[in-house]
């Protein structure tokens, strides 16, 4: 009795640990992926990415620390750091706050009365479709009219356009973060404005290369005054879309890869598995066998007398050679299906022929219908097949704007070299997780599709 | 099939081709045409900007004395060799604990299978992040219980393990075949063997494993299979070969030579000797498993 009790802790503590060591690689990218870059290289490494707090002004401000000794047993709360604390000064205008740049940054607050500040803004124009950056041409050509001004836009194919709107149509909007400063047709003011225009507001030190104008102030402290929070930095799956350059278009890319291919899997297979199972033709079971022939040939052989037969059809570079293919039955789906077709009682089909249904409709009507469950197994490992596939894209595509997202992935890993791991662990989040995602929702499908593939073999 | 069919054969024979002709068709294009092609590659230099030339069996005399292709073909040896037996034991061994009624076996089921489908250029990146040298939290972890990780992805020696630890990662989809075939196992086997007084280990060993014989047949030909088609990983994560070209895997070779030195004629030949390689060892599983495997009454 003891050793059988024995025995189902053992099993327990086995099938816990092995979980957790299968867990553990999946939980480290999502970690990773939302810390800041020294989090995530940090030793020793923690789960949960947090803040340092400070206060500064009676406020609690997350601050950036310098000086933290590599060795964390060797801190004490009296440990002296180097705390960094960012900061914006903000002024109204027009009722809106807005950032600007001392032009003495380190200027007395007790002493000055004006302080002369630049404050930078892009001009906006309203010409029916929204609001476009627009400049003011830098010679109005005098025939325009009263309250009319003469600007520059950039159209839609990058060529700029010069333009004469009603001024009413013109509006000031201030750069706000730094890629609001980056963006063409900026303009920069100095204007003098008194001190007390001026207020000092505390911004997270994460932010400081994103907001603008963000001033950074070095203070002495003790490790004691920090403070500790648990945050999460969501901006790296922005940033790293970011940082990719062509996401969009990797995403665009897979995503109507994986339709067509869906759509041509579902299409071809379900009319092939259907001549194989419920009709009965001279020669049909050794043919079949051909089929089943075919799964053995390793893609390798077909590797490159498949290039040059793409490449002669002057598809390299396209998606096609990822999705034609796709029309015409691969063996496996062919397989999975004829297996369930099979299952179909045959008196169904005999019945509406009987009644004058053709072949046809026997099959749109009667047997796609009830097959439903096995045609959801093929277009779900299909769509999986084509989200994950990494060698066909690496093959035919040639241009960074065709790439789909898990050479695009690659890609990127390559151009950064393995530093920006935070980035990198981001990226891969949003390439895995939908994949995830899929599969909690379609768990069944995608078990009994498995379990379908391998035993009835 | 010689003889005359009747007008019902006829019309019958008709309609499956036409039902089958998107397969007839790919078959032909995508299928026949390329097999064909490749075979005669495989006798030609063929570097794609020039029409191939007839060169007899130079490709495959050039394999015998290339030391790269050798070391391909052991690294890949050695990767299936450890990878597919480690694989079909983990796999085995964590579907009779799932087969167990244990509680939450859905969840430990789920955790289980969830790695399998994560895209392979995923498993990469995580890979390379968990078992970087500079940062990683594997040798974060050695060091707490006092050992000093290797550099994984950078030693000679170490490479090839990283790569079979991140298949074994992987074994989702072989674990749920078992558990399938692990569910077909009659109870009442046991239940007898038990009243006999066989010991759980001599159970597993004497009823288990010839039940579930041939899924582990299955599982071991889909393993030989993938594991001499390995790319992604060695690819992604070790640029293709790995330090001193020490987790250069037969595929990811032979698309080196296909598309980084336009040796196309070369890659074509290596192709086919991996089909026959993978035809062979097949076979042998194949013969091997006639006499272990048990099929139940209805095989």
């Amino acid at each position: 009795m003891i050793s059988r009790r024995l025995g189902r802790v053992m099993l327990y503590v086995a099938l816990v640990s092995g979980a957790v060591i299968f867990t553990i690689p999946l939980l480290w990218m999502l970690s990773t992926a939302v810390k800041p870059i020294d989090q995530a290289r940090s030793s020793p490494p923690r789960w949960l990415p947090y803040q340092h707090l400070m206060e500064v002004d009676g406020q609690a401000v997350p601050v950036g620390v310098e000086d933290m000794p590599e060795d964390a047993a060797a801190v004490s709360t009296e440990t002296p750091i180097t705390v960094g604390v960012a900061y914006q000064w903000v002024m109204e205008i027009d009722g809106q706050a807005v950032p600007v740049k001392p032009i003495d940054e380190q200027f007395d607050e007790g002493e000055a009365s004006t302080v002369e500040v630049v404050v930078h803004y892009h001009m906006q124009v309203n010409d029916g479709g929204g609001w476009r950056l627009a400049k003011l041409a830098e010679l109005n050509q005098g025939e325009a009219l009263e309250g009319q001004v003469d600007i520059v836009v950039i159209e839609d194919d990058g060529y700029m356009s010069r333009q004469t709107v009603e001024a009413s149509r013109l509006r000031r909007s201030y750069d706000l973060t730094t890629r609001d400063m980056k963006a063409s047709f900026g303009v920069s003011e100095t204007l003098a404005v008194p001190v007390e225009a001026l207020s000092r507001v505390w911004v997270p030190w994460d932010d400081r290369k994103v907001l603008a104008h963000v001033l950074v102030d070095w203070r002495d402290a003790r490790y004691g005054d920090l403070t500790e929070k648990i945050a999460f930095r969501w901006r790296n799956f922005g940033d790293a879309i970011e940082a990719m350059d062509m996401f969009p278009a990797y995403l665009k890319n897979t995503l109507v890869l994986c339709v067509l291919t869906v759509i041509g899997t579902v299409i071809s297979s379900t009319l092939v598995a259907y001549g194989f199972s419920r009709i009965e033709w001279p020669g049909r079971d050794k043919v079949f066998l051909l089929v089943m022939a075919t799964m053995m040939i390793p893609g390798s052989v077909m590797m490159v007398p498949l290039f040059t037969l793409f490449r002669d059809m002057g598809w390299i570079g396209t998606l096609r050679p990822l999705w034609v293919p796709t029309f015409f039955a691969g063996a496996f789906n062919v397989f999975l299906l004829r297996q369930f077709f099979r299952t179909i009682p045959k008196d169904l089909s005999e019945a509406a022929k009987i009644d004058g249904c053709s072949e046809l409709r026997v099959f749109w009507q009667i047997i796609l219908p009830l097959a439903k469950p096995a045609i959801t197994v093929v277009a779900l490992f299909q769509f999986m097949g084509t989200w994950n596939d990494f060698l066909g894209p690496l093959i035919y595509l040639t241009d960074q704007e065709d790439f789909t997202l898990a050479l695009g992935l690659q890609f990127f890993q390559s151009k950064s070299g393995g530093t920006q791991w935070h980035y990198l662990m981001a990226a891969s989040s949003l390439v895995v997780l939908p994949v995830i995602v899929l599969f909690f929702l379609a768990q069944r499908t995608f078990i009994e599709g498995i379990s379908m593939s391998g035993l009835k073999g | 099939m010689g003889g005359a069919l009747t007008r019902g054969e006829r019309q019958n024979l008709y309609k499956g081709l036409g039902f089958i002709s998107p397969w007839i068709v790919g078959f032909a294009v995508f299928g026949l045409y390329p097999l064909c092609a490749s075979f005669y590659y495989s006798f030609c230099d063929y570097d794609v900007l020039n029409k191939p030339a007839y060169v007899g069996a130079l490709n495959y005399q050039d394999m015998v004395g290339d030391t790269v292709f050798w070391k391909a073909l052991y690294n890949t040896i050695y990767f299936a060799v450890f990878s597919i037996p480690l694989g079909l034991f983990t796999a085995f061994m964590i579907a009779v604990m799932l087969n167990q009624s244990v509680k939450g076996r859905s969840v430990f089921r789920t955790l289980y299978f969830l790695p399998s489908i994560v895209p392979l250029i995923g498993v990469s990146m995580i890979w390379m992040w968990l078992f970087n040298s500079d940062y990683s939290l594997v040798n974060y972890s050695l060091s707490k219980i006092g050992l000093e990780g290797p550099g994984w992805l950078t030693e000679e020696a170490w490479v090839k393990p990283t790569l079979v630890m991140s298949g074994v990662w992987q074994v989702g989809g072989t674990i749920v075949i078992f558990l399938a075939a692990l569910q077909d196992v009659p109870r009442s086997l046991y239940e007898s063997a038990e009243i006999d007084g066989a010991s759980a280990p001599v159970r597993l060993w004497h009823i288990t494993v010839p039940m579930v014989s041939p899924a582990i047949y299955f599982n071991l030909v889909m393993g030989i299979i993938g594991a001499s088609q390995e790319f992604v990983r060695p690819f992604v994560m070790l640029n293709g070969s790995g330090p001193n070209r020490s987790a250069l895997l037969y595929v990811v070779n032979l698309y080196q030579n296909a598309f980084d030195y336009l040796n196309m004629g070369y890659a074509c030949a290596m192709a086919w000797v991996l089909f026959v390689i993978i035809v062979l060892l097949t076979w042998g599983a194949t013969v091997i498993s006639r006499k272990h495997v048990y099929y139940g009454g209805d095989g």
